[in-house]
């Protein structure tokens, strides 16, 4: 496409003032209201019982979904990659469900799945097994839409190594997992990385899903996201700022991770 | 039969009724293959002829649908290839991207829980050995094509395999680096010993190298025997065209270098033939002459039947013969490979001339 240098310049402020409307300002619309009060304040809301059970709720389903998708992400990456069956396509559409489908959606689904009228209802009735409502019905809300993170990152690694390393491995007289700790694993440690990043990034960040399924008591059962709503329904707007940008602080921390990664997944793929 | 059997000795790989099949298409046809101990096999073929497929199932790394396979009288036909005992290169390397090339080629011997020292000491060695030393810290990516095959080679060599298997090793790399690798790899043979098995599509490679020769052709082992006895005596046409330039003089495949030009029926004929098959004199018309460096390629036609064939001949006789186009001459193919039915068919075709 050729354009005229009047309209390059035209495209390009239209693109900034685009991004400035509904990007920056509101960001930095919440960054001024956050410090405006000074920093003590600040400390003060991001301190309260409610805040810190929110980050610790939050940081535990991090430990917990993170964990369990790469174990179970990398396994179903090598498949897809490595093998041809019938119904191949079919799962990985599978796989692809929690980006098409609203996380609300997917809270409906997990209540009637789990819930105390729900098919396996008799988990909590018979066991007292809590999970809607509990904090096992945040950690598979939280899994059900990160499941793809590191799958489809992961996959187009392995697909690009091919199997002549791990042939060259296991002609060198090493076993199944000797080859997958000294060679798949190392070859593949930058995209699973992206997919940890996004899954975190995407589990710190995941409303939808989990207000559904949590009982939301401040304190108790709420994560990052839902304290900051939860906040600003019942008119603490201060304490919702502060909160948003402990967030975006994370965010931002994630984007700089990613961006980081970015360059090294580059530079290895040369 | 086969020399192996004069020596007395068994051989170091031996493959009996190997069967491949994709479907309906058999990549491996009822394969018998043996590899004499301490020889350096080429395994010929065109692309898609099962070379790979045959390789890689003595290495293990496919399984044939039938058949049994022994390395070193071990009878090895269920057994993983981290346990047969071999050393296998990649066309495409297959360097471990992530290790440098001290830990590419310590790889097995890790694997194997040597002492380190032991390991540090080898693998300078082999590096020494296939010209690397001072290259042990860098990555793959930081070495050429060629680097990195004998990087390959290297990593291969280093868990002293019974034996060695090349697949293509020289494919990837460009006309003088291939040359280059192949006189080396020739010199590391006579050097290491190892029993090794080089799977080309190349018969210039085969010949030059190899000093056993097995031609494959859709699945099928064609002839196994020497570079001289596959390029000058070929158990059929397929051999006979895929180890060299064929001729057909008046529907007998000879080599364009066996093809005598004079400019006498006398002349054709050479002193030093002795009792090898020949044809008789056939009267050509010059064609074309195109000078090749040090060969002259001449393009004829026979006078009988007007069917055009090449023969090649040296400078010398060329500026001898002072050729030119349209020039009538006389031509013998001084030595008939003898491919089954072949010479007889001449005398015939001959006769009718
Ligand atoms: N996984 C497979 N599925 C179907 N057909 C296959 C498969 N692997 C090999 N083949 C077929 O088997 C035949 C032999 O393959 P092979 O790789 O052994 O050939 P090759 O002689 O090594 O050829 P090249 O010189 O091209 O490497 C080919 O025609 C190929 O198409
Ligand atoms: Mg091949």
């Amino acid at each position: 496409m050729t354009l005229s240098p009047v309209v390059r310049y035209l495209a390009r402020y239209l693109a900034l003032a685009y991004i400035t409307v509904l990007v920056i300002v509101p960001v930095g619309l919440i960054l001024w209201r956050t410090f405006q009060p000074g920093l003590g304040e600040f400390f003060a809301q991001i301190t309260t019982p409610a805040a810190i059970s929110a980050l610790q709720l939050t940081l535990l389903v991090v430990a917990i979904v993170v964990p369990l998708n790469v174990l179970f992400g990398v396994p179903t990456a090598l498949v897809l990659a490595r093998n041809r069956f019938r119904g191949k396509s079919v799962l990985q559409a599978v796989i692809d469900l929690p980006f098409a489908v609203s996380p609300v959606v997917v809270g409906v689904a997990l209540i009637l799945l789990w819930g105390s009228a729900g098919l396996l209802g008799f988990v909590e009735h018979s066991w007292g097994f809590k999970i809607i409502f509990g904090f096992p019905g945040i950690v598979l809300a939280s899994i059900f839409v990160t499941v793809p993170f590191v799958i489809r990152e992961v996959e187009p690694v392995l697909h690009e190594l091919g199997t002549d390393q791990e042939e060259a491995a296991s002609t060198l007289g090493a076993q199944w997992w000797q080859t997958f700790w000294r060679i798949t694993l190392p070859s593949i440690r930058w995209g699973l990385t992206y997919g940890i990043v996004l899954t975190v990034a995407r589990t710190l960040g995941e409303y939808g899903a989990v207000i559904m399924v949590s009982s939301n008591l401040p304190g108790q059962s709420q994560t990052l996201t839902l304290l900051v709503s939860d906040r600003y329904n019942r008119g603490a707007e201060y304490g919702a700022y502060a909160m948003s940008t402990v967030l975006m602080a994370v965010a931002v921390i994630v984007l700089i991770v990613q961006v980081i990664l970015d360059a090294r997944r580059a530079r290895a793929a040369q | 039969m086969s020399d192996e059997h004069k020596q007395g000795r068994t051989p170091a790989i031996t493959v009996r009724g190997a069967n491949k099949r994709y479907g309906d298409f058999a990549a491996l046809d009822n394969v018998d293959f043996d590899v004499p101990e301490g020889s350096l096999t080429a395994l010929l073929g065109p692309s898609g002829s099962g070379k790979s497929t045959l390789l890689r199932a003595i290495a293990g790394l496919d399984t044939p649908d039938t058949g049994t396979i022994t390395i070193k009288g071990n009878d090895v036909t269920g057994v993983p290839p981290q346990r047969r005992g071999i050393g296998f290169v990649f066309q495409h390397y297959a360097a471990f991207k992530h290790l440098t090339v001290r830990e590419n080629v310590a790889f097995g011997l890790k694997i194997r829980k040597k002492p380190k020292a032991e390991i540090k000491a080898k693998v300078d060695d082999l590096l020494e050995v296939v010209g690397l030393s001072g290259f042990q810290t860098r990555y793959p990516s930081q070495l050429s094509g060629g680097q990195r095959q004998r990087m390959a080679l290297a990593r291969a060599l280093a868990v002293d395999p019974k034996v060695l298997l090349l697949d293509e090793p020289f494919g990837a790399l460009d006309a003088k680096v291939r040359d280059d690798l192949r006189a080396w790899l020739r010199r590391l043979h006579d050097e290491v010993h190892v029993t090794t098995v080089l799977v080309t599509h190349d018969q210039a490679e085969a010949l030059d190298v190899a000093d056993r020769i097995a031609v494959l052709n859709k699945g099928r082992i064609e002839q196994v025997g020497s570079p001289t006895e596959v390029y000058d005596s070929p158990s059929n046409p397929f051999v006979m065209s895929f180890l060299g330039a064929v001729s057909t003089l008046n529907g007998t495949l000879v080599r364009p270098h066996d093809i005598r030009v004079g400019r006498t029926p006398d002349m054709a004929i050479s002193q030093a033939e002795g009792n090898v098959a020949a044809t008789g004199v056939l009267r050509a018309k010059v064609d074309r002459v195109v000078v090749l460096g040090f060969e002259v390629r001449v393009e004829l036609t026979t006078a009988a039947d007007h069917t055009p064939f090449t023969a090649q001949i040296t400078r010398g006789d060329a500026e001898a013969l002072r050729l030119i186009e349209g020039d009538t001459v006389y031509v013998r193919a001084t030595r008939i490979p003898p491919i089954a039915g072949q010479t007889q068919e001449v005398e015939a075709v001959l006769a009718r001339a």
